[in-house]
């Protein structure tokens, strides 16, 4: 701390304090408010908080929290201090209060915002750069995604001194990571392929098969990959096979646990040492909690996207139990619902999916066309009494799932 | 599925089974899926062979004729309708180009033109047409969606090359497109940096680039002419479109932005486009049912039971705007 210049240490203490008043108001967790402040004071914050340690950036579409969760729990091995905004808050304010927080602490592990990650590169100066996965998201106030892969090929070519950890089997993100001085390419798989049928590099329609995906025109094809995930089981750098056993549900969270582990091994974290601390990862910010009410057991997703839904269809528990939908949208969800026309709802057939949030009816226009059987519920409440079994699913859009986190009470 | 592309590929034309890969995604009328109640059949079908283009005017320059908005009918008895299952006479739907042109739920559209035609008995055959691929020109509805500036310049190229979608418009095939679909039915619109790029010239519009980019829900009055309730839609485009004599405005704006004069969309014959993105259709029914009309003759009204949801979304966002 007492490297700070002055007016960065008066930020920082004023920040601390902020965020402690926002938490004790109940207004929030006071992740953003305190680094508003402390930006407003010093807009050179962020550097000045990142200078001397080792940093990585999380960013992609989905997995962010997650991932930015399991790499911060595997670099808990090296037995020092991780600054990590584990709940979310990505935008520079955020970073900024997570290293306000943690001002001793040798490693930080931030989530990025894909928008901001080219001025937060140039920022933290990151000794690593994790690129997920690029998809379509919120399109009423974010740029279109190869506009963004765009600017993050900049910026990622600028970087020294950065290995930049980027899913091979993603077109946009292998485009977007080529730049880069230094990338290991992770095989963490793809499911979503609506928002890359086409090569990114000169537009013409990409091939796919079992081994990944080329352009037959301009040659571009995805790079080979020195890690793996296949089926359950990690492939590493030296071949070596493992299982990996998370208790975080989902094929979604295994390829972000093969990104985390290549990235821990880039700190001298090897697999061995890592996976047992990615497997107590149980819940992250709510996510995959359950709760109890009325007796009954409700489990908590959250996906805010098409491929995040598409996703989530696939840890929901076995059928018959019923599912709730529910979907707002409200600024941080995009005002423009026509993203739930990209998910196909068929799949949900053969269980009850029950329906509410601010716009249900336009989930419910959507659900006839797919000839879903469906209810539209007042909320959680009215749900959960109308299911016969004591299990219910519950996948929620983002001011949706607070809504009903806020509900159930913040169990964690 | 695969036994519908079959089956479409084996139906007719030998050389249609060449530019039918098994990478082409053809959706299937239901298969897997429960079968919708039955319905009244179609209504009389006015040119009678089944594969539409009676109702509207024909060609793109016959603007002045008011565009089909006939009485709707009372149904013929069944074995008068049009759309029998016997394979010859299905409603072909075609989504050009989702490869390059689906942005932001594209897919309503043809999820919601195949659910009200199934629904009064017409037989649809849906087809996705990548952008690797011929596009058919014996299709009734053809469908283009939004994207972003690279691929609609690759898509007016490789549409503008490959003179499917043309032929099929000179034969009277019906054509629905929104956003950067709508921009390159056009003569031009607005690239990268805004230079003007060809379009397909097939409405009599031209596009370029606006200072700001108009993201909103939008409402507008349609025509007089085309008989339609208030349109409802979300826009987010940064186009600014100007309509020439040989086509007119689709609707006059109450709420958003449109083409930028007050107006929104234009149509001429069976050829419409509109800013309303994504499943425009989905709050627009009566915008489906004009289409459908337009391909395939006056059509039953549905049971109110099967309009309640649309018609609560619709009357939701009306609502949201005032």
């Amino acid at each position: 701390m007492s490297k700070l210049p002055l007016r960065a240490r008066v930020a920082t203490s004023v920040s601390g304090a902020a965020g402690r008043v926002s938490r004790l108001a109940g207004r929030g967790d006071g992740s953003v408010i305190g680094g508003v402040l402390g930006l407003r004071i010093e807009p050179e914050l962020l550097r000045l908080l990142a200078v001397g340690r080792q940093v990585v950036l999380v960013t992609g579409t989905n997995g962010k929290t997650t991932t930015t969760r399991l790499v911060s729990a595997a670099l808990g091995a090296l037995g020092q201090e991780v600054a990590t905004n584990a709940f979310g808050a990505n935008m520079e304010a955020g970073l900024a209060s997570a290293l306000g927080r943690s001002p001793d602490a040798p490693y930080a592990v931030l989530e990025t915002d894909e928008r901001y990650l080219p001025a937060v590169i140039d920022a933290t100066k990151p000794r690593a750069v994790v690129l997920l996965n690029l998809s379509r998201d919120q399109m009423d106030r974010a740029a279109e995604i190869w506009l963004t892969a765009r600017r993050w090929r900049r910026a990622l070519g600028a970087a020294a001194d950065c290995v930049v950890v980027a899913n091979a089997d993603d077109p946009l993100i292998a485009w977007a990571a080529s730049t880069a001085p230094r990338v290991c390419w992770v095989a963490a798989g793809q499911r979503w392929h609506e928002d890359s049928w086409c090569c990114p590099e000169c537009g013409s329609h990409l091939r796919r098969d079992e081994l990944g995906w080329r352009c037959g025109e301009c040659g571009f094809a995805r790079p080979s990959a020195r890690w793996v995930l296949s089926g359950d089981t990690v492939v590493d750098d030296t071949g070596q096979v493992r299982e990996l056993a998370l208790s975080l549900p989902g094929r979604a969270n295994a390829s972000n646990a093969v990104m985390a582990l290549a990235v821990a091994s880039y700190f001298g974290v090897g697999v061995d040492q890592a996976l047992p601390l990615l497997r107590n990862v149980k819940s992250v910010a709510g996510r995959y909690t359950q709760v109890e009410r009325q007796g009954k057991l409700v489990r908590l997703l959250l996906a805010k996207n098409p491929a995040g839904w598409l996703e989530a269809f696939d840890v929901l528990a076995p059928k018959p139990v019923p599912v709730l939908l529910a979907v707002n949208a409200q600024g941080p969800d995009g005002r423009d619902t026509s993203w739930l026309w990209d998910v196909d709802y068929r799949i949900l057939i053969g269980r009850r999916v029950l329906v509410s949030g601010e716009r249900g009816t336009d989930l419910a226009v959507r659900l006839e066309a797919d000839q879903v059987p469906f209810e539209v519920v007042s909320g959680i409440d009215d749900a959960v009494s109308r299911i016969n079994g004591d299990e219910l699913d519950v996948l929620a859009n983002y001011t949706a799932f607070q809504q009903i986190r806020a509900l159930l009470g913040r169990a964690q | 599925m695969t036994d519908r592309a079959g089956r479409h590929a084996a139906a007719r034309d030998p050389a249609e089974t060449l530019i039918l890969p098994a990478q082409q995604r053809v959706l299937g009328d239901g298969a897997g899926l429960p079968e919708p109640p039955a319905r009244p059949a179609a209504g009389r079908h006015a040119n009678g062979n089944g594969k539409g283009g009676a109702a509207g005017p024909d060609t793109a320059a016959s603007v002045r004729e008011p565009a089909a908005a006939e009485p709707q009918e009372v149904a013929p008895a069944a074995d008068q309708r049009p759309w029998s299952a016997d394979g010859a006479s299905k409603l072909r739907l075609v989504w050009v180009y989702p490869d390059l042109l689906s942005t932001y739920g594209d897919r309503g559209n043809l999820l919601v033109l195949c659910r009200r035609a199934r629904l009064r008995g017409i037989e649809v055959e849906a087809t996705e047409v990548n952008s690797d691929q011929r596009v058919p020109a014996h299709g009734d509805i053809y469908l283009l969606g939004g994207g972003e500036d690279l691929p609609q310049i690759l898509a007016a190229k490789r549409l503008s090359n490959d003179g499917g979608l043309e032929a099929a418009v000179g034969r009277g095939a019906v054509v629905f497109a929104v956003c950067a679909g709508y921009q390159l039915v056009g003569h031009r619109f607005g690239g990268v940096e805004g230079e003007p790029v060809s379009g397909l010239g097939l409405l009599d519009i031209t596009s370029g680039r606006g200072e700001r980019r108009g993201v909103g829900e939008l409402v507008a009055d349609a025509d007089p002419a085309l008989g339609l309730p208030r349109l409802s839609g979300f826009e987010n485009h940064q186009g600014v479109t100007t309509i020439g004599p040989g086509a007119r405005p689709l609707a006059t704006l109450t709420h958003g932005v449109g083409n930028g004069d007050g107006t929104e969309g234009a149509y001429a014959g069976k050829v419409l486009g509109t800013y309303m993105h994504g499943p425009a259709l989905a709050r627009n029914p009566g915008l489906a049912d004009l289409l459908l009309s337009w391909a395939a003759g006056p059509l039953p009204p549905l049971d109110p039971a099967d309009e309640q949801w649309a018609a609560r979304l619709r009357a939701e966002r009306l609502d949201h705007v005032s």
